[in-house]
């Protein structure tokens, strides 16, 4: 039992590391669907969280720290999408400037405003999502097997970890039965067909890079006011680029991402759990190899070795309407 | 929507709009620094002053430049076949662990012949790490953008793990190796004067920017006045051309991505054998991402890049002084304006194209028709 326990504790922790992952993988996978590459989820991480504590410090209140942080996450993702929609521009490059201007902003406001190298300072428990305790967790954590799921996986959480859990069934629900989602999916293969169709391409996709940005956002806001409590500079940490390699991994498609998420934070939470740990034969554990580990995953995956993953047919390129 | 644009006369095309872009980039860096509160143009002066106020100064920008030509030039090798290789900062710092083995193992070498070795193994190293994601995209349909940016992981978790685990000196708490043997490193430049008899201040700035400079011509001789540099740019330019033209595109990309990792390895000869003498943790520091900055401001151009280079070496010793005048504007700003080089001059390159091509039409007077 004690093995299973420490399990669970184990998964749980993989959980809460994967929320961040779900929320900017799916938000990749908005934007991607409907043809908008965006590799400047890592900045748009930084700067949810950025201005989320911002605005919990200076409020003292969760919601506003919530909704600062989405708007300022909304705010980027339409500077890409204006490069990528209206300028027709390279989306490689804008994501990288995005990532730049997030990273290198976010720490000088932060240092211009608190003077702590960039550190915001710790927000009071009023200021962070609490955990929601479902009934009797404590009473049925007591019965072995179902009582440790329960207490630790199902119940316990904040309020973004279920938002980030139901997102799965919504995304896949409005992309596969819905018009938009079906318009979306196609604006990302053939925008001319859908164009064709005297549906607005351009309309589609800042639709698309609008929930990016939300969803990306919460993934910062989670960051600060789930888990740390305040805002450091990169503490996004290669978070965007994981989310990134998880969608890549489940092939663009919403049930094999949630997966993939858990599959990565789950490794995550492993490398923490065994860092200095001296397993028989092996000796310490290569905790960099396991933190590695996503990366190689994807590239393999890429490569071509498992399967293959091809990206929707237009994700991009410039959408060019003719004359 | 709108009229299709008008041809641009050419040195419109060549020199106004990417001024116009780069000044739009420090122009709304400049609306930042006002809105922290502090005065813009005594920024400026306090940067200037720090980065070319002295030969100490000068010495330091251009130390940054050499890694940055070299980064830049990296990038930009890779822009002519149309590839966008964010990996140099991961192929640059494998390219330190090349070096480094080769000054720490290979000490039977005479002279300075070790220190060419080095270099040599750095260059090695650097092409090594980027031929895997080079390869992936030539032969097996992989994302270059992807693979390189996990590649970038991929190689810190190397680096982490051989520096702490198996290259730490004994004894040592660092995470770096011992230092090298004399004629492992590549000479300052305070030393090289010193031999005739010139007196410039202790600065990291090295003879590898001699080697940054050789490497710019050979760069403009090999793009411009090669079959192979052709070939880069057709492939660059059209693929589907450069198949009908006999040129294999999966062939080329595996070789320019070759030789921009190997471009890469000239950063590890610049910090590790020219200043810092021993293998350290995440040396790069973020400079293969400046190059890609440089690499779009001096439109892959060996020039340009050079200038790039030079300005971004100023941002970033500049910077430090002014961090030390203005506490509130840390270094981080360097990030935001090469942040916003990048959205100017890369992503929004044409958006004062318009405005520019009204402006210059009204200007000049229409022949009547």
């Amino acid at each position: 039992m004690e093995w299973f326990n420490a399990f669970i504790v184990v998964f749980a922790s993989g959980m809460r590391l994967a929320v961040p992952l779900i929320l900017a993988c799916f938000a990749g996978l908005w934007s991607e669907r409907s043809g908008i590459v965006d590799i400047g989820l890592e900045g748009k991480i930084l700067v949810g969280a950025f201005a989320s504590a911002a605005a919990a410090t200076f409020t003292g209140s969760v919601w506003l720290g919530l909704l600062a942080g989405i708007a300022a996450a909304v705010v980027f993702s339409l500077i890409h999408g204006y490069a990528s929609i209206d300028q027709r521009a390279n989306q490689i490059v804008s994501g990288t400037a995005i990532n730049m201007v997030a990273d290198g902003l976010t720490a000088l406001i932060g240092n211009a405003i608190w003077s702590q190298g960039g550190r915001t300072p710790q927000l009071p428990a009023e200021a962070q999502f609490g955990v929601i305790n479902w009934p009797f967790a404590n009473e049925i954590g007591a019965v072995p097997i179902i009582g440790p799921i329960y207490q630790h996986l199902i119940s316990g959480h904040d309020i973004v970890t279920y938002f980030a859990f139901l997102l799965v069934p919504l995304t896949y629900w409005a992309l596969y039965s819905t018009r938009f989602g079906l318009r979306l999916r196609a604006v990302g293969e053939n925008p001319a067909a859908v164009d064709t169709a005297g549906i607005s391409v351009r309309g589609l996709r800042y639709g698309a890079v609008v929930i990016c940005g939300v969803l990306v956002g919460l993934a910062g806001v989670y960051l600060v006011l789930s888990q740390e409590a305040y805002f450091q500079p990169h503490m996004s940490a290669g978070r965007g680029f994981i989310a990134l390699a998880a969608l890549v991994f489940a092939k663009w498609r919403p049930w094999p991402a949630l997966a993939t998420c858990l599959l990565f934070g789950f490794l995550d939470a492993l490398a923490i759990r065994l860092q200095g740990v001296e397993l028989p034969i092996i000796g310490p554990v290569p905790v960099q190899a396991i933190e590695a580990l996503p990366y190689i995953l994807t590239v393999v995956l890429l490569a071509g070795f498992i399967g293959k993953a091809i990206p929707p047919r237009a994700s991009g390129i410039p959408y060019v309407k003719e004359r | 929507m709108s009229a299709p644009l008008k041809p641009l006369p050419a040195w419109a095309d060549v020199a106004l709009i990417p001024l116009v872009n780069v000044a739009a980039a420090f122009v709304i860096s400049g609306f930042v620094v006002l809105a922290i509160g502090e005065n813009p143009l005594e920024a400026v002066q306090s940067l200037i002053l720090g980065a070319l106020g002295d030969l100490e100064g000068i010495g330091y920008t251009l130390f940054y430049a050499t890694s940055f030509i070299f980064t830049g030039l990296s990038v930009a090798v890779c822009f002519h076949a149309g590839l966008f290789n964010i990996g140099t900062e991961g192929q640059a710092y494998i390219a330190g662990l090349g070096a480094a083995l080769v000054a720490l193992h290979f000490g039977f070498l005479p002279g300075y012949t070790l220190a060419i070795a080095a270099i040599i193994g750095a260059a090695l190293f650097g092409a090594a790490f980027a031929a895997i994601p080079g390869y992936l995209q030539a032969y097996r349909d992989s994302h270059i953008v992807i693979t390189t940016i996990m590649f970038n992981y991929i190689a810190s978790a190397i680096m982490g793990y051989l520096l702490v685990n198996v290259l730490r000196k004994p004894g040592q708490m660092n995470a770096e190796t011992t230092p090298f043997r004399d004629t492992a490193l590549v000479p300052q430049f305070h030393e090289v004067l010193a031999h005739f008899g010139i007196i410039w201040p202790v600065t990291p700035f090295n003879l590898s920017f001699l080697l940054a400079l050789i490497c710019c011509l050979a760069v403009w001789l090999l793009i411009w006045r090669t079959r192979l540099g052709y070939e880069i740019r057709t492939v660059g330019a059209n693929p589907t051309a450069a198949i009908y033209g006999g040129i294999s595109p999966a062939r080329v990309t595996v070789i320019t991505t070759l030789l921009s990792g190997a471009l890469a390895g000239g950063v590890a000869a610049n910090i590790i054998l020219g200043d810092q003498h021993r293998l350290i943790l995440e040396f790069v520091g973020g400079f293969g991402f400046v190059g890609i900055a440089v690499a779009l401001m001096g439109r892959a151009h060996p020039v340009g890049i050079i200038l790039a280079a030079i300005l971004f070496g100023v941002l970033y010793q500049g910077g430090q002084a002014l961090s030390i005048d203005m506490p509130k504007i840390s270094r981080d700003m360097i990030v935001v304006i090469q942040g916003l080089v990048v959205l100017f001059a890369g992503a929004l390159e044409h958006m004062f194209r318009r405005p520019v091509a009204t402006l210059l039409a009204r200007r000049t007077t229409q022949p009547p028709i």
